[in-house]
Order: C-alpha cells, then sequence, then structure tokens
C-alpha cells in the first residue's frame, strides 16, 4: 500500500477510535446535569446514585476522548500538511476557537464536576456539571461547522491556490451545518440512552433492584424512545440536504448508477465498480424516487454523471458508502423497536422497569453499543462519501497527504491499531466491570495515606 | 487593524508570542505532573496514590495547553506547522502514544479490577516516561535545525534524557508543595537528585545552540548586546544556587517554604525558555522559515486574536478557581 492510502486508514482509525468518546460524553453530560437538577430539587438520594455510577463512566470516557483527540491534532501537520497549507485560513480560526471557547473550560471545570463534591458549594459543583456539558457541545459544534464546511464550503476566495475567507458567518452557517450539527447531537443522546439503558438492564439481570438503578434505566428507555423519531426525521432532511449539495453521495447511498425516473429503494446489491452495476439487487420499485423527490417518478442523480469524458472517477467508492449506509438504518431500526416496545410496556402497567421481559433485558445489553455502531456507520456514509475530495470541489485528499516514508506510517500505524484495540477492551471490560462492582457494592477504596492537613481537609468546614 | 501599524509585522508577532507563552505554561504545568510519573518506580504503592492524587484534577487541563500551542502553530503559521511535524514524525508518534497510555491509567488504575492495578500503574510510568524522553528528543533536534545526522541525533538523545530529568525534578518539586511526611522527604531526596540534569540540560543546550547557529552566535555574543543579555545566564546560576539552599531546608516541622523549589524551578523554565526564544526568533523553522514568512492571512489571525484577547483572561480565571478549590496537600480523590 502507499502512504496515501496508509494515512487514510490510520486517520480514519484514529478518528473513528476518537469519536466513539465524545459521542458519549457530548450526551451524558447533559445527562449527568439532568440527574443533578433532579436532586437539588427532590432531595432524593437515587439521583445522586445514578450520578455517582454515571460520572465514573464520563470520567473514564473523557479522559479516552482527550488522548485520542491530541492524536489527531498533531496527524494535520503529521501526515497532511496539505491540509492546512491549503485551507488553514478557514479550518485555523475554527480549530482555534473550539480549543480556546471548549477545550479550556470543560478540561478545567472536569476536576470540580468529578472530585468537587465534597469540597465546593452544591451550586458550583451544579455549574461545574453545566459548563462541563456546554464545553463538550460547543467543543461539537466548532468541530462540525469545519466538518460540514469540507463538505459544503463557501465564504472563501481561491488566491493563488490558498483560500482566504471572505465571509465568516457563511463559513460558520453553511449549508450542511445545522443538519450535520443536530444529527450528531441526536447521535450522541441515542448513544448514551441505549448505554444506560444496556448497563442499566446488565445490572438489573445480576439482581440490582437499587432506586438509583430504577432511575437510571428509565431514563435511558425513554430518552432512546424520545430522540429516535426525532432522529428518523432529522436523518432525512439530512439526506434531503446532502441530495442538493453532494448529489454523487447520494448516489452512492442508494446504489444508483443512471440518472433517471421510478428509481427503487435497495434493500440488498453488490455494487460493483469494474461493470459499474449492482449484482443480485432487491429493491422497492420507485421507493428511492419517492423517499428523495417525494414523487415516483421523481428524478434520482446516477453515479455515471460524475465520471468526467476521459474516464476520471469524481464520485466516492460505492461499496463502502451503499453499506455503511444501510447498517446505519437497520441499527436505527433496531433502535426504534428495542425502545417503543420497552417504553410502552413499561408505561401501559405503570410497573416501570419490572414489567420488561428478560428476553428484552438481554437485548439491551449488547444494544448498548448500538449508538456507536450507528454513529461509526454514519460517519463512514458521509467521510467516505466525501471522496475523492478533502474539500468538496477544492481540494482532493491525495493532495493533503505529507510525504513520509511508507515504512513510517506502516509503523504507527501498527502501533496505533494495536493500542486501540488493547484500549478498547479494556474500556468496555471496565464499564461492565464497573456496573458488576455496583450490583455487589463497591469494593473498599483505595488506601490513600489519610492524615494531616490531607485529612483536614476532608472534614467539611462548618 | 491597522492601529499598530503593518499588520503583516505585528500579528505574526503577537501569534508567536501566544504561542511561546502556551508552549511556556504547558512545559511548567504538564512538566510537573509528567515528571510525577517519571517517578512512579521510586515509589510504594500507598504513595502511588497520593501522587496521583495531587495531579488528578490538573493534568486534563494541563494537557490543554499542548493542544493550545500546537493548534496556534497550527492555525499561525499553517507551513510551519507542516514541515516541523513532518520531520519529527517517529518522535511525535511516540509522545502521542505515551500521552494516550498514561492519560488513560489515570482511570483505569482506580477504575479496572485491583489486580490489574499493577499494569496500570506501570503503564502510567512507561506512558510518562515515553512523552517526556520524546518530547525532549524533539526540542534537541530543533535546536540542532531539524537536521537528521548521526550527530543531531547523538544531541537528540541526550536532550531527551536531561528534558526527562528536568521533568522529574519539577514533579519532585510539586510533590514537596503537595504532600507530607514520608512521601514528602523522599521527593525533596528526588529533588536533590534530579537538579544535575536540569543543569546539564541548560548547559548543553546553551552551548549547543550558538555553535550549531553563526546567526545565534552572533546575536549572544556581540557587543552590546552580550551586556544585556549576561543577566540571563547569571541568574540561573543563581535561582539554582537559591534552589539548592531551599531544598536543604526541607522537609521541616512547620512545613515552611515548601512551595519554594516548585516556584524557583518554574522560574528557571522561565529563564531557559526565554533565553531559546530570543535565540530563535524570528525563525519558526530554524534557519529556514522565519514568523513572517510563515504566518496565514492577516484576516484570520485577527478573528482568532479577537477571541484570544476574550478568552484567555478567562481561562486564566477559572485555572485558577480550580487550583484554589484543590490546594493545600493532597488528598484522597472521591467522587461523593
Amino acid at each position: 500500500m502507499d502512504t496515501l492510502m496508509l494515512s487514510r486508514i490510520q486517520f480514519g482509525a484514529n478518528i473513528s477510535f476518537h469519536i466513539l468518546f465524545p459521542t458519549i460524553t457530548i450526551a451524558l453530560g447533559w445527562v449527568l446535569l439532568f440527574f443533578k437538577l433532579r436532586f437539588n430539587a427532590t432531595g432524593d438520594k437515587k439521583w445522586m446514585a445514578a450520578y455517582g455510577f454515571w460520572v465514573k463512566v464520563f470520567a473514564l470516557s473523557f479522559a479516552m476522548g482527550v488522548v485520542s483527540g491530541i492524536t489527531m491534532s498533531f496527524q494535520f501537520g503529521t501526515n497532511w500538511p496539505g491540509f492546512m497549507e491549503t485551507v488553514g485560513n478557514i479550518a485555523g480560526p475554527l480549530l482555534a476557537y473550539e480549543v480556546l471557547t471548549a477545550f479550556f473550560l470543560e478540561a478545567v471545570f472536569l476536576g470540580i464536576m468529578l472530585f468537587g463534591f465534597s469540597r465546593v458549594p452544591g451550586w458550583l459543583h451544579t455549574t461545574a456539571t453545566f459548563l462541563v456539558a456546554f464545553g463538550t457541545t460547543m467543543s461539537a459544534f466548532w468541530i462540525i461547522v469545519l466538518n460540514s464546511w469540507m463538505h459544503t464550503p463557501q465564504g472563501f476566495e481561491m488566491r493563488d491556490g490558498i483560500a482566504f475567507a471572505t465571509d465568516w458567518s457563511a463559513i460558520i452557517f453553511n449549508p450542511s451545518m445545522p443538519y450535520r450539527f443536530m444529527h450528531m447531537m441526536l447521535a450522541s443522546g441515542l448513544t448514551v440512552a441505549f448505554l444506560i439503558a444496556g448497563l442499566s438492564a446488565f445490572r438489573w439481570l445480576l439482581g440490582d433492584r437499587s432506586d438509583g438503578l430504577r432511575a437510571a434505566l428509565k431514563t435511558g428507555v425513554f430518552l432512546g424512545a424520545m430522540l429516535i423519531p426525532v432522529q428518523i426525521v432529522m436523518g432525512d432532511l439530512h439526506g434531503l440536504n446532502t441530495l442538493e449539495h453532494q448529489p454523487q453521495k447520494v448516489a452512492a447511498m442508494e446504489g444508483n448508477w443512471e440518472t433517471g425516473p421510478n428509481i427503487p429503494l435497495i434493500l440488498f446489491a453488490m455494487p460493483d465498480e469494474e461493470a459499474r452495476e449492482n449484482r443480485m439487487e432487491i429493491g422497492i420499485p420507485n421507493m428511492a424516487s419517492i423517499i428523495l423527490k417525494h414523487k415516483a417518478d421523481g428524478i434520482v442523480p446516477g453515479l455515471n454523471d460524475f465520471v468526467t469524458e476521459d474516464g476520471e472517477v469524481l464520485h466516492p467508492p460505492v461499496a463502502p458508502v451503499f453499506w455503511s449506509f444501510r447498517i446505519m438504518i437497520a441499527t436505527g431500526i433496531a433502535m426504534l423497536l428495542l425502545s417503543w416496545t420497552a417504553a410502552i410496556l413499561m408505561l401501559r402497567k405503570r410497573r416501570g422497569p419490572d414489567a420488561l421481559p428478560k428476553i428484552m433485558l438481554l437485548a439491551m445489553v449488547p444494544m448498548a453499543f448500538s449508538g456507536w455502531v450507528a454513529t461509526l456507520a454514519g460517519w463512514y456514509t458521509t467521510e467516505i462519501g466525501r471522496q475523492p475530495w478533502l474539500v468538496q470541489g477544492v481540494m482532493t485528499t491525495e493532495m493533503a497527504v505529507a510525504d513520509v516514508p511508507v515504512p513510517f506510517v506502516a509503523t504507527t500505524l501498527t502501533a496505533y491499531l494495536a493500542i486501540y484495540v488493547l484500549l478498547l477492551t479494556a474500556y468496555i471490560g471496565v464499564l461492565f466491570f464497573l456496573a458488576r462492582k455496583a450490583v455487589t457494592g463497591d469494593v473498599p477504596r483505595s488506601r490513600t495515606p489519610q492524615s494531616g492537613e490531607a485529612m483536614a481537609r476532608q472534614v467539611p468546614a462548618e | 487593524m491597522e492601529l499598530f501599524g503593518d499588520p503583516a509585522q505585528w500579528l505574526p508577532f503577537t501569534f508567536a508570542a501566544l504561542m511561546g507563552v502556551s508552549i511556556l505554561v504547558y512545559v511548567v504545568l504538564d512538566g510537573f505532573d509528567l515528571g510525577v510519573g517519571v517517578l512512579f518506580p521510586f515509589a510504594t504503592d500507598d504513595e502511588k496514590d497520593t501522587m496521583v492524587a495531587s495531579i488528578g484534577p490538573f493534568w486534563d487541563a494541563n494537557e490543554t495547553w499542548l493542544v493550545l500551542a500546537i493548534g496556534l502553530l497550527l492555525v499561525a503559521f499553517p507551513s510551519a506547522h507542516g514541515t516541523i511535524l513532518t520531520a519529527l514524525y517517529l518522535p511525535v508518534a511516540i509522545m502521542l502514544i505515551g500521552l494516550i497510555l498514561r492519560g488513560v491509567a489515570f482511570e483505569f488504575r482506580v477504575k479496572a479490577p485491583t489486580p490489574h492495578k499493577a499494569t496500570w500503574n506501570w503503564l502510567f510510568f512507561a506512558g510518562s516516561l515515553m512523552t517526556s524522553l520524546s518530547q525532549g528528543f524533539m526540542l534537541g533536534k530543533y535546536v540542532m535545525g531539524l537536521e537528521s545526522t548521526l550527530g543531531t541525533w547523538a544531541f537528540a538523545m541526550i536532550t531527551a534524557v536531561f528534558l526527562t530529568v528536568a521533568y522529574s525534578f519539577i514533579g519532585a518539586c510539586w510533590l514537596i508543595l503537595k504532600t507530607e511526611y514520608t512521601l514528602q522527604a523522599k521527593s525533596v531526596d528526588w529533588a536533590k537528585g534530579g537538579i544535575w540534569g536540569l543543569v546539564l540540560g541548560l548547559g548543553a543546550v546553551s552551548l549547543a545552540t550558538p555553535l550549531v547557529s553563526p546567526r545565534i552566535f552572533d546575536k549572544w555574543f556581540t557587543y552590546p548586546e552580550i551586556f544585556v543579555l549576561a543577566p540571563l545566564p547569571i541568574l540561573s546560576g543563581i535561582v539554582v544556587l537559591l534552589m539548592w539552599r531551599s531544598l536543604l531546608r526541607l522537609p521541616n516541622a512547620t512545613d515552611a517554604g515548601a512551595r519554594t523549589p516548585f516556584l524557583y524551578a518554574i522560574t528557571l523554565f522561565i529563564l531557559a525558555f526565554g533565553g531559546l526564544a530570543y535565540s530563535f526568533y524570528p525563525y519558526v523553522v530554524p534557519e529556514k522559515l522565519t514568523i513572517y514568512e510563515a504566518a496565514s492571512a492577516p484576516e484570520s489571525l485577527f478573528i482568532i486574536l479577537v477571541g484570544t484577547v476574550f478568552v484567555l483572561p478567562m481561562i486564566a480565571g477559572y485555572t485558577a478557581l480550580a487550583y484554589t478549590v484543590f490546594k493545600g496537600k493532597a488528598a484522597e480523590l472521591r467522587y461523593d
């Protein structure tokens, strides 16, 4: 493999690993704030029990997100110097605002949020929780702005091959930003909802019937049931936005080669880029036209429109986009079925989690990570779907890659992959370990020497 | 924008200054928490818990300064960012893997099943060591003008060791300030043992820089600059002596002067950094690219500057708040 492909795999592996954790922390921050506010309002200890368990998951996920994020900021330079050299005038300020308005906010207040409950006044702890949640959301906002601009760039002009900003509000509020941002926020909400439901179901199956667990399980199921229909509508709107600005991506998602009316919705096919056709195609007649154009004879763009006369392919690789999209949709449907059935059962008999049959709880456990699957599949759809462009219509991915020797990239890629496998295994293992520990009661605390001034500071000053 | 004259002049200078400050703050702050990690093998298991407790609430924000520094390089001097980071490809990768390992070890060592704790403790040490060594290596390569020869490689290996010792030194000073009893006494010994690394490291870089670059040599050793700049090395020497004296007085019954070594260590880092910054200005890629040639468009820099001016004081403010909340001797970190 060449440096370009290895660098792409490396960045893809990095960003895939990274996004798993912000996807959790963005929404989990707000869920923790919800727990804290419920506690403030009711004084019911169960909310702090839920807070206490999930803040540990938050801390762990946050650390994973921070360290994998640092890696990415360096890879811009080590592997993709052409990116910043060409569009640095636009990407730079957006990244700078992310660091300034989000990173510091979340990093500094995280300490108070995690370890400050008995050290600071209640209002300050609540404020710290809010600021961390707000910081993670702002961070997501700036990154999505930059990412969306790479899909739908505007508000700039090219001078001597370098992009110069001409209109910052056009850059920030570029056409795909609102859709992508909302789609991602909802994805984060769903990931957290199913993670909470799944880990709570795991504890329930081990015999935990504590009030804190009931509160968390209900929060997870109802949050999931509320968000999934909104996400389906949002996803559709995002798709229509993509159709307008990046028709070649939609053509790949649909597996449609020729532009025309009455295009079927393909459920299964093996897209063959050599022959430029689908094999083993099974589809619903006219459905793609109806979804995308709201009428049976609506014209849907085809991939063959994006091949130049001298044979240069300007559309993305079809099979990965086609399949990622279907995995995302299938996961979404599974989420809809599970969360709505669980929510209806819990509401109808008014018995809360007691109304859930064991098989349903068993299904919830693997679904704890359904949000990860859908989020990754969705990002693969949109990012592979942007190829061969790095910034749509402005520069190709190939133009940005660094001239680093193949063995260097191969070495670092291998090292990163090994570490990611190790950490992901450890992470999932620890989530279930924490859940088991919560059922059996906490093991004794770490024996930090407690003496003198350190001890004195632990006693509340009243 | 025209307020201070030509924006193509003052904006790159301002951003170089901001980047310099971020690197300095990073080196001091993450320097002490990396140093604490490097000292791990010398501590007992109970002491390790206290050591982590002393940096637990801070490490995350400390590392954010690295993101800011590299971010400023990225946004303000995009072409320099590419040149420097591709030249340092492998040490950067080692540093990142080190940062990943130590960052997650903070969490895993207390959340994973108890039998795994020793492994995570070891990874915390290994990650801190990899990060410190590779940063020192990069410093050496940078001083040598990013050239790749056997000589520059050897020099970079030496700076790698010295910077690691310097980090453990400031880490030990931090522990003197944050701990009590046996661990504090141990930290005083660690600091005494580490001071040589600091002195040799400073000496090596100070001697090598002017020898490698005639330009830097002229900058330091011409009349009248030599008289203006002479205080820098002289001050450093005095600070080292004062630091040694303050270490001899510790530990003591009233804990008097427990923060003095840490403050002196910061002073020394500032002096050393000031000397380096003076040597390399106006180059951002040594001898190849000046900050004025590498800078982004003034319009983009100005947009960032507006945000920075508003936000940096706020960051300073809430960082101070965090250090106030967790001031005093390190106590067990607990979520409730």
